[in-house]
């Protein structure tokens, strides 16, 4: 910047913001916006005013600017990009160098990117479609407490998706009762028994008392089935020094593993608990509610996929991630990507998934995906095959709905899984043969009989037609 | 509405993890999963232990894991000559993956008592 002269007023973005010639640096963080711009203002004005507000800019020159090195510090936009099927928006690229952001904070990244510039007045709505996080800035975050490898291990569950159960009804229950739910379940044969995202402490049931009563169905749960079990004990709490007080009694107890809700407990809090985790061998369930707030409107806010990728980076074991079925193919595609992005190490670009950069996350632990919502054994071979193994199926409803009660639900759902998991390693079409291969596996289980008496049969769709880039419209 | 007549209670017995909910395979149904452990790049390793014991973290191992082996008929071959000396026990069949560091599969093939 030596020999510029101060001139103070209001400059085009473009001037200082708009670079169709940067090629991004490894180091760079890369973010993908989908922009709509107000009425008048072209795009390269729109995405340089974008890559401005959320990185060294401001409406105004400052003749503070001149103080520093702007061209090593500022964010710049470097591409842009029809968005298919949609003339009202456009996708604008920003490279943002790594000194932006403080090491290993999620928090930091995000304030940033997803900062003031989501209300700023020359976009009229703005969505944070992808984020390239670069390996440098991967390596100085904590990530997953124990992952995929280390869970598996702990737990000793292999070659198979792990199975839970959210306990219902989700508010009112006595901590006693509560517990008789979770034994019945676990000694039916599922893995993991789940709080639900809203039982946190309240008056009907305190969260010691929960602890303790859980802590018993699971030891005896286990006893009785030679199996290890674990129930996701909600540490979820109004301030961190709460979180960690039970958390605390939950390692006290022997527990294998906490629950936290990532987005209204926030980053801060989610950090610190995943390194907590880290710290003291306890495994991390993350839930996240609020999430739809953020990223259900396809031009405002922020896609699923980046909260998962932050979500990775601030640390947790197991993430819910939508279960597919029933929805859209263009949804299927797209949630493969997101679940990739939480468990393989290297994720490559791929339109068709909507993933928008290259992902490398170097040795960072992988997170279970957790499918979880409205499932039943019928769904079991459309599940195996869209998540594979390193998934967790959570049936709530489909297990405690059971006419025979949990236990009996549970029993119908390990059937059904390990039929699926069996066919599908002999070699057979397990989404196209579902049918003939839990009618055959219901022979020997009369629970899995009555489960497939009391749920509807699914029809399942074949045909692939990819509507990720048109299903905005 | 169900009668209480409808209801089956539910008895719970010991389980050792995958495919333990589900009747013992046939000779076929075995072989078919070495043949998948075989087909992912696995390497098979026999364990086993006694019954009581099942809960276990680590169960004796049988010799040393297979690595590289891609004939089914050896990996069955040893399972048998596991069981033969251990008859009382749970006999396992693992196929060790060397990349994710994990066990891409895991189950009991003889199922001691």
């Amino acid at each position: 910047m030596a020999g510029n002269k101060y001139e103070a007023g209001v400059k085009e973005y473009r001037h200082t913001y708009w670079a169709p010639e940067y090629v991004p640096l490894d180091s760079d963080l890369l973010a993908c916006f989908k922009i709509t711009p107000q009425p008048g203002v072209d795009r390269e004005e729109a995405a340089a005013a974008v890559a401005a507000e959320s990185s060294t800019g401001t409406w105004t020159t400052v003749w503070t600017d001149l103080l520093t090195d702007l061209d090593y510090y500022k964010g710049r936009a470097y591409r842009i990009e029809d968005v298919p099927g949609d003339d009202s928006s456009f996708y604008a690229f920003v490279a943002y160098p790594i000194d932006l952001f403080e090491e290993g904070s999620v928090v930091n990244v995000f304030t940033s990117l997803v900062g003031n510039v989501f209300g700023f007045k020359a976009v009229r709505a703005l969505r944070l479609e992808d984020v390239r996080f670069p390996l440098a800035y991967v390596k100085t975050c904590n990530g997953p407490p124990h992952g995929i490898q280390v869970e598996r291990d702990k737990m000793n569950k292999y070659g198979r998706p792990l199975l839970g159960c959210t306990i219902k009804p989700k508010l009112g229950l006595s901590a006693k009762n509560y517990g008789r739910a979770v034994y019945e379940v676990l000694r039916g044969g599922l893995d993991f028994t789940k709080d639900d995202e809203n039982v946190n402490s309240q008056p009907f049931m305190r969260w010691r008392d929960r602890f303790l009563f859980v802590a018993d169905a699971i030891h005896t749960a286990e006893a009785e089935t030679g199996e290890r079990k674990g129930h996701y004990l909600n540490v979820t709490a109004p301030s961190p020094e709460e979180m960690y007080e039970r958390a605390e009694f939950a390692k006290e107890l022997n527990m294998p593993i906490v629950m936290h809700d990532f987005l209204t407990g926030g980053f801060c809090a989610n950090t610190g608990l995943a390194r907590w985790c880290r710290k003291n061998g306890v495994l991390l369930h993350i839930h996240r509610a609020m999430h739809a707030v953020v990223d259900r409107n396809p031009h405002h806010g922020i896609h699923f996929r980046v909260l998962a990728k932050a979500l990775r980076l601030s640390g947790g074991d197991h993430l819910h991630t939508g279960t597919v079925i029933g929805k859209l193919e263009g949804d299927r595609a797209s949630t493969q990507g997101w679940v990739d992005l939480l468990r393989e190490s290297f994720i490559p670009e791929d339109r068709s998934r909507g993933i928008f950069f290259d992902q490398d996350w170097g040795s960072m632990p992988g997170v279970f995906a957790v499918a979880s919502g409205g499932i039943h054994v019928w769904h079991m071979p459309a599940l195996l095959e869209i998540f594979g193994d390193d998934a967790i199926f959570q049936f709530g409803g489909g297990t405690l709905g059971h006419p025979w009660g949990n236990a009996a639900g549970a029993a119908a759902n390990r059937v059904a899984l390990e039929a699926c998991v069996q066919a599908r390693n002999e070699g057979r079409q397990v989404e196209k043969e579902g049918k003939e291969i839990l009618t055959n596996a219901a022979k020997d289980s009369p629970e899995l009989r009555v489960a497939m008496e009391t749920w509807k049969e699914i029809k399942f769709e074949f045909d692939t037609v990819d509507k990720l880039d048109i299903v905005n419209r | 509405m169900i009668s209480m007549s409808d209801l089956q209670d539910y008895n719970s017995t010991p389980k050792y993890e995958t495919f333990s909910y589900l009747p013992p395979m046939t000779p076929e149904k075995i072989r078919s999963q070495i043949v998948y452990l075989i087909s992912q790049g696995w390497n098979p390793g026999i364990e086993h232990v006694e019954p009581e014991q099942a809960s276990r973290y680590y169960w004796y191992m049988w010799k040393l894991p297979m690595f590289g082996e891609q004939s089914p008929d050896v990996v069955i071959s040893e399972l048998e000559e596991c069981h033969r000396a251990h008859p009382g026990h749970h006999v396992r069949l693992i196929g060790y993956d060397n990349y994710s560091q994990s066990q891409g599969i895991a189950f009991v093939v003889f199922r001691g008592r």
